[in-house]
């Protein structure tokens, strides 16, 4: 009996060790970062090819108010209600006092400063195939926006879910580093993948996850039951979306369908933001579009 | 049959009769509002593609349209949107019952897009920066009530 219970012991031991070790945060090398400056006006474009404002500028906010990054929104989801965080320059609330290293860690694998895993509602899975680059000209953008005040609001999620330490196993099951277009492609469809899948995230909403909320790749871009409840995010590989070129980007740039309806739901912040890239970049997302394997 | 059963009846007919006439008038709504986006459809069919450069300006067109969307968006909102003709209770529609829960909102939504539109009208016929730079707030109206009230397919 006595030796049944050490060996429980030992097993709880090791499994725990086990969960620790794996669930580990990963970091980025220090010599990653050597000789690397950004570029704020280039990190302009990263930050409207990334999004960043459709989920940290305040709930219903336009125009210059997008560029405040405050936080606030809520995005209910089957794992519980995830609130953005205030991403602006203030010290106390945002960013205000990070590094590039501790930014990039952030972006590119999902790590606070402090060493915690952040929840993947923070589409790190995606960013995770950016460039270092890009990254370091997004943080001297993000380094010239407004500060402000807004103390952030606690995600409000259930057991499981509220462990962070677990995500770092969710991390190895989730993370894919290959593109999941590998075809060989043009320049112009190379720089149209490198937006959809890296930068823009499109795969976040649009591609199904399974019961973990990893993405099944399998049904890349197929189209998902919307996270926050009424319809579905629609399919948009070429199966489904019909559209041609031209109108895939004049969509992206002004909102408007080829039927001359405008973009709404979640989408419409995505357009807001995507549409001040420049057309080229544009062209480019729907020449990658139509390369992504067709999927009824 | 009893008065008492008679008069029961005739007054379960009544209420019946009353609802049904309702859901009537509900869809009767859903495709009049729908009947009327897509006019708005329609219209900013005729500018878009001059915006985007797929097709050429043309001043007499872009004013005749512009001048529809003048008139259909100035059409009395009151009727349009009954209760009970929302995409929870109803097929057929994508309105999120989020609207019924401030309709001063919704009438509010309506009058920036009557604003929008009323600068595109001054717009459209003077040239196609003009129009290009007008047209792009009455998108953004379109959108933003989109964004909030209306479901995606």
């Amino acid at each position: 009996m006595r030796r049944a219970l050490a060996i429980l012991l030992v097993l709880a031991v090791v499994a725990t060790a086990a969960f620790w070790w794996l669930s580990r945060p990963e970091l980025l090398p220090d010599a990653a970062f050597a000789g690397l400056s950004g570029d704020p006006e280039r990190g302009e474009l990263v930050f409207w090819a990334a999004g960043c404002a459709s989920c940290h500028a305040a709930p219903g906010a336009s125009g210059e108010d997008r560029l405040v990054l405050v936080g606030g929104r809520p995005f209910e989801t089957e794992f519980g209600t995830f609130v953005a965080p205030n991403i602006s320059m203030d010290v106390e609330d945002g960013i205000g006092g990070w590094s590039l290293p501790e930014f990039a860690n952030a972006m590119l694998r999902g790590v606070a400063p402090d060493g915690r895993h952040y929840y993947p509602a923070f589409p790190y899975t995606a960013y995770r195939k950016a460039t270092l680059e890009d990254v370091a000209d997004l943080h001297a953008f993000m380094e010239t926006l407004p500060a402000a005040e807004r103390a952030n609001d606690p995600h409000d999620l259930g057991f499981p879910f509220n462990i962070r330490r677990g995500i770092g196993l969710w991390k190895r099951l989730a993370q894919a580093d290959g593109w999941a277009v590998e075809d060989e492609l043009t320049a112009e469809e190379e720089r149209g993948r490198y937006l959809a899948e890296a930068l823009a995230h499109c795969g976040e909403c649009h591609t199904p996850r399974d019961a973990l909320g990893v993405l099944d790749r399998g049904r890349w871009l197929a189209g998902a039951p919307n996270p926050s409840g009424d319809g579905r995010i629609p399919n948009i590989t070429p199966a489904a979306l019909d559209w041609s070129q031209q109108d895939i980007a004049g969509y992206l740039a002004s909102g408007f369908t080829p039927s001359f309806d405008t973009v709404g739901g979640t989408m419409a912040a995505v357009v807001q933001s995507l549409g001040n890239l420049p057309r080229e970049d544009l062209d480019a997302i729907a020449a990658y579009l139509a390369r992504v394997r067709p999927v009824e | 049959m009893s008065a008492k059963r008679l008069i029961a009846s005739s007054v379960a007919a009544v209420i019946l009769g009353a609802a049904a006439a309702t859901a009537q008038d509900v869809t009767a709504a859903v495709e009049a509002r729908q009947g009327q986006f897509k006019l708005y459809a329609f219209n900013l069919g005729a500018l878009v593609p001059m915006a985007q450069g797929n097709v050429d300006y043309d001043a007499e067109v872009a004013q005749a349209a512009a001048d529809n969307l003048a008139l259909l968006t100035a059409l009395d909102q009151t009727r349009l949107w009954p209760e009970g003709s929302d995409n929870a209770a109803i097929d057929g529609t994508r309105a999120l019952p989020v609207i019924w829960e401030d309709m001063a909102a919704l009438q509010a939504r309506f009058g920036e897009l009557q604003d929008a539109v009323a600068t595109l009208q001054n717009a459209a016929g003077e040239d196609l920066d003009s129009m290009r730079a007008a047209l792009g707030p009455v998108g953004g109206v379109c959108s933003a009530c989109h964004e909030a009230n209306r479901a995606p397919e």
